[in-house]
């Protein structure tokens, strides 16, 4: 299937990484039409039910970015998703969902260019991968 | 003499304790004898399935039916048991959410049966013979129930009015929603018929539960002697307590066993393994990615774990098809 476009949801925490985006927008950076960005106020307050809703519903991976570690809002946020997110992967993978299609990474607000080249890299090791729901 | 009540009793794909826990009323059954009529058993009473489709619609008061929908014979049943009882109530652990039986929804149905037919070391095939829905046999069609691709709970096939958590559910929440039927008591249709709050709030270690909880690695109950007057999770033992619904008296917790989770998750929680997984995580005690991982691998096994009674009820349901690393 060389038409295959991913679906791919991303949470974004409100400080640092959607600003992170938001710089990229100004900067008139391109990234990849397939992320879907969902801001939250941290990464700390991604329940797990939101990762694996996103997957039932059609999407064929997930990120969740937030800020660098030391740089929490909220002091420790990003620690907890960090946790979560070990912890998760692993359930994921027991449900058939590639490591691949499960992603965290730490995004600043001046980030601008690790964004687009996080988004980039999922982006396309997903459409390697192909559909979740092939 | 008024007529009594009608109830009815029926399994699907479950192990027999949901049947056990109803001789568990031990003598309070007689009450219940006593107060109803027993239409339908097949543990324990010769009724066919045609004198159940003989009844007229809704004539059965309220019909318990426990174990999860494996075959098209549970859903068949489940159909006319629906049609002809006023109220159906999910009984026990695998019809309310998929139970044990359900986590065969992390294999698909052909290599359940290549493992169960085939590759089990003391099974001997040599002639490959696997279950089929039908047969010709010595000129006459014989039939058997088909094997659906997956496990499904009760509310997934016939709108379900109540639900008695528990694998089993404790004799006194069985007697305690028969006498709300026939009182005519009973809450909110949909209601799950134990405690609102998690099983913490009623346990008997609460007191020696610490403000905050650090684990540096999960143990297993044979990998150590713990304190059974210690809260599980403070020794690194994975109690699923505070992600399940309380109603249970705690009968695991007094037997030194921590929780498994098998009354369900909480109201507005949809999926149990999701919050297990996530309170777990963040009892770990390290931010260090190679350390969490050492950590996260000292739980073998984490969907079994999280998901132990609930995958057929969870977000996914099961395996989700087109993993491209196998």
């Amino acid at each position: 299937m060389n038409d295959f476009e991913p679906k791919i949801v991303g949470f974004l925490c409100n400080w640092c990484s959607y600003e992170g985006a938001d710089a990229a927008g100004r900067a008139r950076k391109v990234y990849p039409a397939n992320f879907r960005a969902v801001k939250v106020m941290c990464t700390g307050r991604v329940d797990p039910q939101f990762v694996i809703k996103a997957f039932r519903e059609g999407a064929d991976g997930v990120m969740i970015l937030g800020c660098h570690p030391g740089d929490c809002h909220y002091k420790e946020g990003n620690f907890q998703a960090l946790k979560r997110y070990a912890v998760l992967r692993k359930v994921l993978v027991q449900f058939g969902i590639d490591e691949e299609r499960f992603r965290l990474d730490w995004i600043s607000a001046g980030d601008k260019e690790k964004f687009v080249d996080v988004v980039t890299k999922m982006t396309d090791s997903v459409r390697q991968l192909g559909p979740l729901r092939g | 003499m008024p007529k009594k009540p009608k109830i009815a009793f029926y399994w699907c794909s479950s192990c027999g304790g949901c049947e056990e826990s109803i001789l568990d009323l031990a003598e309070d059954i007689l009450a219940v004898v006593e107060a109803v009529d027993i239409v339908f058993w097949p543990v324990a009473l010769d009724v066919k399935y045609k004198d159940v489709a003989a009844m007229g619609d809704g004539e059965i008061t309220a019909t318990l039916i426990n174990g999860a929908i494996r075959i098209d014979e549970h859903e068949s049943m489940a159909r006319l048991l629906r049609q002809k009882s006023k109220l159906l109530i999910a009984h026990g652990s695998c019809a309310h959410l998929g139970g044990v039986v359900s986590l065969a929804n992390f294999s698909e149905r052909e290599d359940i049966f290549t493992r169960l037919y085939s590759d089990v070391p003391t099974v001997k095939n040599p002639q490959g013979l696997f279950p089929k829905s039908g047969t010709i046999d010595s000129g006459n069609y014989l039939e058997l129930p088909g094997f659906n691709d997956t496990v499904k709970t009760l509310d997934q096939v016939v709108e379900v009015d109540y639900y008695i958590p528990g694998c089993p559910p404790t004799p006194e929440l069985i007697k305690e929603a028969i006498m709300a039927v026939l009182e005519d008591r009973l809450p909110e249709r949909g209601a799950v018929l134990a405690e609102s709050k998690a099983l913490c709030h009623t346990c008997p270690l609460k007191e020696s539960k610490p403000e905050t909880i650090r684990i540096k690695k999960f143990k297993r109950l044979y990998e150590f002697e713990w304190d059974p007057s210690r809260c599980f999770l403070e020794q690194g033992i994975v109690c699923l307590g505070p992600v399940t619904r309380g109603g249970c008296n705690a009968r695991c917790i007094g037997a030194n066993m921590p929780c498994s989770g098998c009354f369900g998750p909480l109201d507005n929680v949809t999926d149990q393994g999701a919050k297990a997984a996530s309170f777990l995580a963040s009892l770990i005690d390290s931010t260090d990615e190679e350390e969490l991982q050492r950590i996260t691998a000292s739980i073998p096994d984490p969907a079994g774990l999280f998901y132990r009674y609930s995958l057929a009820s969870s977000m996914l349901k099961g395996k989700v098809a087109g993993n491209k690393s196998d």
